[in-house]
């Protein structure tokens, strides 16, 4: 137990992506989602940094950059998007928002 | 020339196709060549008899000579290849039993597997007889016919047919196989149709000369069956030689000679105008008379006769004749001799009386061949051709002269007229009843011999009796037809003053010289020299039978059942007496006028049998009203109501049954199952994506929450089982 | 390295704990605010694993940025202040049920693959490079390297920008 194992990190990884897969699912307010989504972003963070460190190689961290100023950009639109329907609809709750239903 | 004797009937063939071609144009409108045609028939016919007269002597020498020589017989005229096996079986004392073989040629026409159909000629006794019976009686007719029928509006069509017929006779008296007696036999019988009918015109001809064909045809069934019969019995041969020899050594069985000989009696019955199927000849004199003296007194109704005596082993043997006291042949025989006569008593057509008088000497031809008289028969047969074509010449001679042939209203006193027909007439009458020492006499005697001595206990008496009964008779009507024509006051045509009859031409008048003179002297040709009359020498008696008997193992001579009969005095004297009463009880009635005249008219019996006679026995009545009407009327009607019922019943029934399936097929089948399975694949399409579409909410983390399942699964699947 | 583990874990603890808070919590901004200790801990994490300047960036432009970005959001959509029973769905058994379902698979296939004690981080983690300094090595990747995926990513954010303020603006 001296050594910090990868596999700390990557079932870390897991563990948060599973939550954020459960907060995607399962939450009514679309600004929560966005919460949820966050978490699946930074899980694969986690992945991608412990695997940069296991190889000794910086790509792992320029990636995890990549992803954090795309996460940046998609919170953004997201968030301009649910701004929209919350003006048209003057709600956010996802389960009024089954126009495809078919 | 005994070799070359299937030249003789082509002769007739070919003139027949001359005067068809050529006749119209000739002179003489074809007649010459029908008389040349005959006249070389007749001319060769002689030289035949002549030679086989040589062949059966030389037979008789080399048998004499003794067994061991006999395969180097004589050539002279056996050209055939076949040697003269004439072998001694047993010397005698005065007979040496010699065989003559008959010269038997065959031309394979077609073969078909096992079974050869072939042509070919057999020359023996009983054939030899008859070309020269054909060709003289042909000969005479032919030059009568150019008198008699001279200026007819079918001339040439006349004498054609007139050869047609004497080659198809001619070619059936010398046919080697049943097939070809067969074929001849619808040949005469066609040309018979087509000489009844000369003058078709009038309906009563025509429907005479169907009569003619269509009741020959009933018994020509029998003719057919005969021949198969017999086919299968011999092991598959038409061969006549084969069969006979097959069947006189017992190598076919009883019971299918019985059943030929049966069926063949149906043909001998219509050809030969036995009763019951009779009732075509006295129709037939609706025919020119030198036709019914040809073919319906000496030539083609003696074609049954000619057939049973062919075959006669088939006969003798199927019908036990030499050890049985009574058998078909010789019932039939006798029911016509006793039936032809009584219809001859009520008829005032001559030609009639003449018709019916043939059919009941038929009738004693075949109670002779009943009886086992063969040789009787057959010299009946040939006194008989002789003295009946006179006496139908005869008639037709008075007939041509008066224009009519009826007796009672159109003739008497014709003998000062007429006297020379009259002369002939009366000879030939003569030897008709048989009166000593006419032709008939000697034939008919032998045949009531043969009735008295031959078969088996209790021999053929009856039909002894009914052989005496019948010569009673025939002199009775032909007195009575002799008196009506040529005695007492002339009537009608025959008083007319301003055209009297008189005698007729040479043409006529010299063939009827021809005739009684043979009508005269034929009876010697079989002199019996037995009984009283054993004084006769050998060389000059029973010459008949000596030279056209046949000599050989096909014919039942051989046989320990065979035997000729004798001359017996007392039979001789008792037929001729008969015979002058008969003449007597005419003479009483008619010249003298005694007896209970006019007794149809107070008796009622009488009267009643008068009218069965006048009738026919009803025998017409009964073909055409009760067999044909019976047929005609249910028949038809059955048939009618098959029509419509049955026939009309199925085809519309399958319609309906068409349209009844077709509406079936439509609901049950298209709109039930087919349909169904349509629909059904379109609502089962339509419910499944009812059911799927639940699935889409419209509910975005619900596919979120989907596409992670799915994703999770599939991952699983493939790291954990992959 | 033992100190390293205890860290390890104790951050490791805090994230999973405030990762639950995030998608159970009844109140959005306690979501919002459980979401901020989570992203610092991750950052804590990339320290632990010798990448400072990801750790950096992460606090500056996740907690600075996006969370104030969400706390607007929330503050603009009206979102209710205090409990709100209605944050999560009736079905919410299915989206657990999905979730141990995919932690189960990638645990399985993790393990399967890594082991439990086969594959150690190296001893020394600092990814040397110029200077000594993480940053210098992630500049120069980047500005070599990964130059092209960085334009892009900048127009990406150009677009971003553009897009959202079209999407907002009030007309």
């Amino acid at each position: 137990m001296d050594d910090l194992l990868l596999n700390q990190f990557l079932l870390l990884g897991a563990v948060l992506f599973c939550l954020g897969v459960y907060g995607v699912i399962a939450r009514r307010n679309a600004v929560l989602v966005l919460m949820s989504i966050e978490l699946i972003l930074n899980a694969v963070n986690i992945n991608l940094i412990a695997f940069g460190a296991m190889h000794g190689s910086v790509a792992g961290s320029v990636f995890a950059l990549f992803v954090i100023a795309i996460a940046a950009a998609e919170v953004g639109v997201g968030l301009a998007i649910v701004l929209l329907i919350y003006r048209n609809r003057r709600s956010v709750d996802l389960d009024d928002m089954a126009e495809m239903k078919g | 020339m005994l070799d070359k004797a299937w030249i003789i009937p082509l002769i007739p063939a070919a003139s027949f196709f001359l005067i068809l071609f050529f006749g119209k144009r000739l002179p003489n409108k074809g007649a010459e060549i029908g008389i040349a045609a005959l006249g070389a028939c007749f001319v060769l016919a002689l030289v035949t008899n002549v030679q086989w007269r040589e062949r059966v002597n030389d037979a008789e020498h080399a048998a004499e000579k003794g067994g061991e020589h006999s395969e180097e017989g004589e050539e002279h005229g056996l050209s055939d290849g076949e040697s003269a096996a004439a072998y001694a079986a047993v010397a005698e004392e005065e007979h040496v039993e010699f065989d003559v073989e008959p010269l038997h040629e065959t031309w394979t026409w077609w073969s078909n597997g096992d079974i050869d159909f072939s042509v070919g000629m057999l020359l023996d006794g009983p054939s030899v007889m008859m070309l020269f019976v054909v060709t003289l009686i042909s000969l005479l007719v032919h030059i009568y016919s150019t008198d008699y029928v001279g200026g007819d509006r079918r001339y040439t069509h006349y004498f054609a047919f007139l050869s047609l017929f004497t080659a198809s006779m001619l070619g059936l008296i010398m046919s080697e196989n049943t097939l070809q007696l067969l074929t001849c036999w619808e040949l005469v019988g066609l040309c018979s149709f087509a000489l009844i009918g000369h003058w078709w015109e009038e309906k009563p001809n025509s429907d005479a000369a169907l009569k003619a064909f269509i009741t020959n045809r009933v018994g020509d069934v029998g003719l057919i069956c005969g021949v198969i019969i017999l086919f299968f019995g011999a092991g598959q041969t038409f061969d006549i030689l084969t069969i006979n020899e097959m069947a006189v050594s017992g190598e076919i069985s009883h019971l299918v000679l019985l059943v030929a000989s049966c069926s063949l009696m149906a043909a001998v019955m219509s050809k030969s105008g036995q009763f019951v199927l009779h009732t075509w000849l006295p129709d037939a004199m609706a025919g020119p008379t030198p036709v019914s003296a040809l073919i319906h007194a000496a030539t083609m109704v003696v074609a049954g006769i000619f057939m049973v005596s062919r075959l006669y082993g088939v006969f003798f043997q199927g019908l036990s004749i030499g050890t049985s006291s009574i058998n078909l042949l010789a019932v039939v025989g006798g029911l016509t001799v006793l039936g032809g006569a009584s219809l001859a008593f009520v008829q005032s057509d001559i030609k009639k009386v003449l018709a019916y008088s043939t059919v009941s000497q038929l009738g004693y031809m075949v109670m002779a061949l009943g009886v086992g008289a063969w040789t009787a028969a057959l010299f009946h047969l040939f006194t008989h051709a002789m003295f009946k074509a006179g006496l139908f010449l005869g008639s037709g001679s008075v007939a041509h002269s008066v224009h009519s042939f009826d007796m009672k209203e159109h003739m008497g006193g014709m003998k000062r007229f007429m006297p020379k027909t009259y002369i002939t007439f009366v000879i030939c009458t003569g030897a008709l009843i048989g009166l000593f020492p006419l032709a008939g006499f000697w034939s008919k005697d032998e045949i009531l011999a043969g009735a008295e001595q031959l078969g088996g206990d209790g021999a053929y008496t009856a039909f002894l009796v009914v052989g005496l009964l019948g010569a009673l008779m025939t002199a009775a009507y032909m007195t009575r037809c002799i008196y009506l024509t040529f005695f007492g006051e002339p009537r009608g045509h025959a008083a007319d003053k301003e055209h009297p009859p008189h005698e007729s031409g040479p043409r006529i008048v010299v063939p009827l010289y021809i005739l009684s003179g043979m009508a005269i002297v034929a009876g010697f040709a079989n002199l019996p020299n037995s009984g009283a009359l054993s004084w006769v020498p050998d060389g000059l008696a029973l010459r008949f039978e000596h030279y056209y008997e046949p000599k050989g193992e096909y014919f039942p001579a051989v046989l320990d059942t065979f035997s000729h009969p004798e001359f017996n005095i007392g039979i001789a004297l008792g037929s001729t007496l008969i015979g002058l009463v008969g003449i007597g009880l005419a003479y009483a009635w008619y010249w003298r006028g005694l007896g209970p005249q006019g007794i149809t008219s107070r008796n009622k019996v009488a009267r009643a049998g008068h009218r069965a006679l006048v009738e026919k026995y009803y025998l017409d009545k009964l073909y055409t009203d009760v067999i044909v009407g019976a047929v005609k009327g249910p028949v038809a009607r059955a048939a009618y109501w098959f029509n419509q019922r049955g026939i009309d019943g199925v085809i519309n029934g399958a319609g309906a049954g068409a349209v009844r399936g077709g509406r079936f097929v439509y609901d049950k089948i298209d709109q039930g199952v087919v349909d169904t399975i349509v629909n059904g694949s379109g609502s089962a399409a339509e419910g499944s994506g009812q059911g799927l579409r639940r699935m889409q909410t419209g509910r975005v983390q619900q596919y979120a929450a989907l596409l992670f399942a799915a994703t999770a699964v599939l991952a699983g699947v493939f790291i954990i089982v992959i | 390295m033992v100190a390293q583990n205890i860290f390890f874990f104790v951050i490791a603890a805090a994230i999973v704990y405030s990762g639950l808070r995030v998608v159970t919590s009844p109140n959005v901004v306690h979501a919002a605010l459980h979401l901020v200790v989570v992203l610092a801990a991750v950052a804590a994490q990339y320290i632990l694993l010798a990448a400072e300047f990801v750790a950096a960036t992460q606090v500056l432009v996740y907690i600075g940025a996006i969370v104030v970005l969400f706390l607007f959001g929330i503050m603009l959509t009206r979102a209710k202040i205090g409990r709100d029973q209605d944050l999560t769905h009736q079905g919410w058994i299915g989206g657990a049920v999905t979730a141990l379902v995919l932690f189960g698979v990638m645990a399985y296939a993790l393990l399967d693959e890594y082991g439990w004690s086969e594959t150690p981080v190296p001893a020394d983690p600092r990814i040397a490079s110029v200077n000594g300094s993480n940053t210098a090595t992630v500049s120069d990747s980047i500005f070599s390297a990964y130059l092209v995926p960085f334009e892009a990513v900048s127009v990406l954010l150009l677009a971003a920008l553009v897009g959202a303020i079209v999407l907002a603006r009030k007309d």
